[in-house]
């Protein structure tokens, strides 16, 4: 089904030897994410997504539609929910960065985060670190809200395993746990 | 396999529902299982809500996904596609792309020499590849590759496909996929005429004289549309050639069948090929082979020297990695004045695109017995990306039409909808279910079709739906108990969000007396025993009977070192609560570890494979096209329609659904509100959009592709059945494909019942609503 080209050979060669000084222009920038100051050399047109999972290794942050429509990259700027795919890294600088990473302290997870996982709020698991950081923004500027108020939080989310009602009820089970 | 009569023992298994009475059942055991699981009340760990093992992991986004996999000097797959929905390519030139700095292999897919894959069927089709630095560097390098395409007529319609005079897609029969509508492999001597493969006919009885016999009779044509499968996780594949074979990291529902067609791809042995999946972001069928993006990994690591990951992007995937096919349906079904069934009769024609498998008759022969049956089904060929398997295929949009068939019949009868199926359903499962499901919803207080006054309009409706008890044989677990007293299981079965990972630590610990976090659960790799496929449904019911009788066997392994220490004999042990004791006297025993430290190795170990379900198979995939299914359960949604914007909004559904034994009730619950969601969205928002004029699908994404989001989501109410058939060592089945089969209907029928208008094509949007209230016109 498939042939090697004959071409690639020679092509790789010279690959080798002119990649250097083809590289598109760097900038160098430094971010603060989970309280850590992280410098970096990134193009211009790297996502903070993508600066995330490549050279900064933190790959708890997900990529499903790569354009703003699903919400699973979701971050928080400042505290503010953002999609991490739609945001460029060289955007970043000023701001405090918090990752799926961050969230917990140490090993005490995030109220979120236990909550989710006592009413299984999750099934495989890919659109959760987004939606728990979007969950975790809002009990922080919403202590209690309601169902209605979580559903609007996670209504750009997308959890194509359906995980919808234990999301609600896990974030109010979080917001209770904490005023307790 | 089978089982010879002096291997195997009788034994008295509890049967029936549990909240309704258990009776008993005596059945052949082989020799080599464990004895039967008595009910979960019994239980301490099986058909417990244990937490699911791995969520703290997902919940930290610790979980290794295969798009988390960065291997040592790994490059990054592009596939240039085709831009073109039928075509043949003259010639294609890689060396620009080839030559640009970063790219490291480059790879002609369709090959203008070779008659069988220069021709292209479907835009985006693969047509070449290459291998880069970094994934910008891919994607720059792409637009590079100069291929001279040879443009043909395409078709891109169903109907327009049918057509005698329409353009093939295949022009030669020999190189049109052969196979049956309902997705089998078999029937390679369907006719081809046209784009049109099949009819397949399945006939029981005689279908004429059961209309002839008929007092009243239903007829109508139901359209479903194409339905993507839109896992969370991209496609993803890191393919590792090296030493002459390959460690293969993927996104997959199956991870022993991609090693096996990797090894005949390839031309490999077995032991030189490697499939590993950790995290598994969802497949709900669209991940169950390698696909040609995994073969496209593989020849460029080979072609590399280095790794390669390949993820797809969300239009790649749209096109090019399965679909539910569309459907167009035409239903018959006759009835005595008393409600019973005299014949059936289904034509339909569906299009899995370039491939088949657009079947729907599968449903309406086997959920209500029907002496008189026949359909014709075909598959009809178009440019478009191949269908496949997607959660229930056939039996969902099948069910679309039939039970709306159903519900058309009990009002021309006069019957209520329930009250037909008591007729006509003989499970005493389903009865159960309905009973259940009506009270619940509040069945009594459902109103006359469109009675509801006021432009909101609410409705009550039902549906019912079935599954096989599916099972795979070829699946196998090992569990070993270490000198230190750890138990691990291991297995290739692989977790893609079912929770199989802690059903299989409930199990084992269930069977030495340990709690389940003691239990190390090693899945998604072919190193270990292979574990089978997770589709069809039938994972739980594949491994759980070997890891208990695994468990079991290594545990009388244990009571013989522990028996020989406690100066007991080893038939008098049982363990429990970490320790292993004497039954008759509890004060005489040891805990596990020191049992386990009796061991004169360092390990003990047992591996069991899937017997055959006990007193035999009912039914086995794909050998049984008129077989009765029994799998299923009864879904109930209250709707309101707004009959001034045509807006369905589905406020509750109640779920009552039967897997078996029931082994992790937070889980199975998690997964029937998946099933019912996916349903309610396949009813009312997701449409491939394929632009007929250019063969180009116009909503590729996660934002035009409308899904069900969470302000879209009903309360859904999920009851589980405690039903047992004694028909393996843990009872246990799948739920995910039963759950998602009755939601659509469940809400079309709804729909009726509040606006007194059938709706028989999906989705449901405002517009069909407005069009079928005579609103406004209808789309051409």
């Amino acid at each position: 089904m498939i042939e090697a080209s004959s071409a690639l050979a020679n092509a790789s060669e010279a690959a080798e030897t002119s990649e250097a000084a083809l590289e598109p222009d760097l900038v160098a920038i430094t971010l603060r994410i989970n309280g850590v100051t992280r410098t970096l050399a990134v193009e211009p047109r790297m996502t903070l997504a993508e600066a995330l999972r490549g050279p900064l290794g933190l790959t708890g942050t997900k990529i499903a539609c790569n354009r703003g429509a699903c919400s699973a990259c979701t971050v928080l700027l400042d505290g503010n929910p953002v999609c991490s795919c739609m945001t460029l890294a060289i955007e970043t600088q000023e701001h405090q960065i918090t990752t799926i990473e961050g969230l917990a302290q140490g090993e005490t997870l995030h109220p979120v985060q236990a909550a989710f996982i006592e009413h299984d709020a999750l099934q495989c698991g890919f659109c959760t670190p987004g939606m728990v950081m979007s969950c975790a923004a809002l009990l922080a500027r919403n202590p209690a809200p309601t169902a209605r108020e979580v559903e609007a939080a996670i209504s750009g989310h997308f959890c194509r395993c359906g995980t919808y009602p234990h999301v609600v009820a896990a974030t109010l089970a979080a917001a209770k746990a904490r005023k307790a | 396999m089978t089982m010879s009569d002096e291997n195997a023992r009788r034994e008295t298994f509890p049967v029936g529902i549990a909240s309704v009475g258990l009776d008993s059942v005596t059945r052949q055991v082989p020799a080599s299982e464990p004895p039967p699981l008595p009910p979960n009340a019994e239980l301490s760990v099986i058909g417990k809500s244990v937490p699911r093992r791995d969520g703290r992991a997902k919940v930290t986004g610790e979980t290794r996904f295969t798009v988390d996999i960065a291997l040592p000097g790994m490059l990054h797959g592009r596939i240039l596609r085709s831009p073109l929905p039928h075509a043949e390519v003259r010639s294609i030139d890689l060396s620009a792309a080839a030559r640009r700095p970063g790219v490291r292999a480059a790879l002609a897919i369709a090959e203008p020499r070779d008659p069988s894959t220069r021709r292209l069927r479907y835009i985006g089709a693969p047509v070449a590849a290459i291998a880069a630095v970094s994934p910008a560097v891919a994607a720059d390098a792409l637009p590079l590759i100069r291929v001279d395409y040879q443009q043909l007529p395409f078709v891109a319609d169903l109907s327009a496909a049918r057509d005698p005079g329409s353009p093939r897609v295949y022009e030669a029969a020999a190189s049109a996929p052969p196979g049956h509508p309902s997705g089998w492999p078999a029937a390679a001597g369907l006719p081809l005429s046209g784009n049109v493969r099949g009819p397949a006919i399945d006939q029981r009885g005689d279908p004429s004289s059961g209309f002839a016999a008929a007092d009243v009779v239903v007829e109508g044509e139901y359209r479903t549309q194409v339905q993507t499968h839109c896992c969370l996780e991209p496609h993803a594949v890191v393919a590792d050639w090296r030493d002459g074979g390959i460690t293969l990291y993927m996104s997959t529902q199956f991870t022993a069948g991609v090693r096996q067609e990797l090894a005949e791809e390839f031309n490999l042995p077995l032991s030189r090929v490697r499939v590993i999946v950790d995290g598994m972001g969802g497949g709900f069928g669209s991940k169950s082979s390698l696909g040609n993006y995994g073969r496209i990994a593989v020849a460029l690591s080979r072609a590399a020297g280095f790794p390669v990951r390949i993820i797809l992007d969300r239009e790649e995937e749209q096109t090019d990695a399965g679909n539910r096919p569309g459907t167009w349906q035409r239903l018959r079904v006759g009835a005595k004045r008393d409600g019973t069934l005299t014949a059936i009769a289904i034509e339909s024609y569906g299009t899995a695109g370039v491939t088949v498998g657009a079947g729907i008759g599968n449903f309406a022969q086997a959920i209500y017995p029907c002496a008189n049956f026949r359909s014709e089904q075909s598959d009809v060929y178009i440019n478009a990306g191949p269908g496949c398997a997607m959660r229930a295929p056939g039996n969902t949009p099948g069910a679309f039409g039939y039970e709306q068939a159903i519900d058309e019949l009990a009002e021309k009868l006069a019957l209520d909808p329930l009250a037909l199926r008591e007729r006509i359903d003989p499970s005493p499962v389903r009865r159960e279910e309905r009973r259940i499901g009506a009270e619940q919803i509040g069945w009594q207080r459902r109103h006359a079709p469109g009675a509801d006054p006021g432009p909101v309009k609410r409705g009550l409706g039902m549906a019912q739906s079935l599954w096989g008890a599916n099972v795979q044989i070829d699946c196998a677990c090992e569990v070993r108990v270490m000198r230190d007293g750890s138990v691990e299981v291991l297995s290739s079965v692989q977790d893609i969000g079912t929770g199989i990972t802690t059903v299989l630590a409930q199990v084992v610990a269930e069977v030495l007396g340990l709690r389940p976090e003691q239990i190390a659960v090693r899945i998604g790799d072919t190193e270990f025993p292979g574990g089978g496929p997770s589709y069809g449904s039938r994972t739980t019911a594949s491994i759980t009977p070997p890891a208990r009788t695994a468990s079991w066997q290594v545990l009388q392994t244990l009571f013989r070192e522990a028996a020989r220490a406690l100066k007991a004999s080893a038939k008098d042990l049982v363990a429990r609560e970490g320790r292993i004791v004497v039954l008759s006297e509890p004060s005489r025993g040891m805990t596990f570890r020191e049992a386990a430290a009796l061991l004169r190795t360092d390990r003990i170990s047992a591996i069991a494979s899937r017997s055959d379900d006990y007193d035999g198979f009912r039914r086995r995939m794909g050998d049984a096209a008129l077989a009765q299914q029994d799998l299923g359960g009864v879904q109930f949604a209250k709707v309101a329609v707004d009959t001034e914007t045509g807006i369905v909004r589905v406020e509750r559904v109640v779920a009552v659904q039967d897997c078996g034994r029931p082994m992790n009730p937070l889980q199975i619950e998690s997964q029937v509100q998946g099933g019912v969601l996916m349903g309610l969205s396949y009813a009312l928002f997701e449409e491939r959009i394929l632009d007929q004029h250019t063969g180009r699908m116009v909503n590729p994404n996660l934002e035009q592709y409308k899904l069900a989001g969470a302000r879209e989501t009903p309360a859904i109410e999920v009851v589980l059945l405690e039903n047992y058939q004694g028909q393996s060592a843990t009872d246990a089945y799948g739920i995910a494909e039963p759950s998602n089969i009755a939601t659509a209907p469940a809400i079309a029928n709804a729909v009726y019942n509040a606006i007194g208008i059938r709706l028989r094509t999906l989705p449901m949007t405002p517009s069909a609503v407005l069009t079928a209230l005579g609103k406004v016109p209808a789309r051409s």
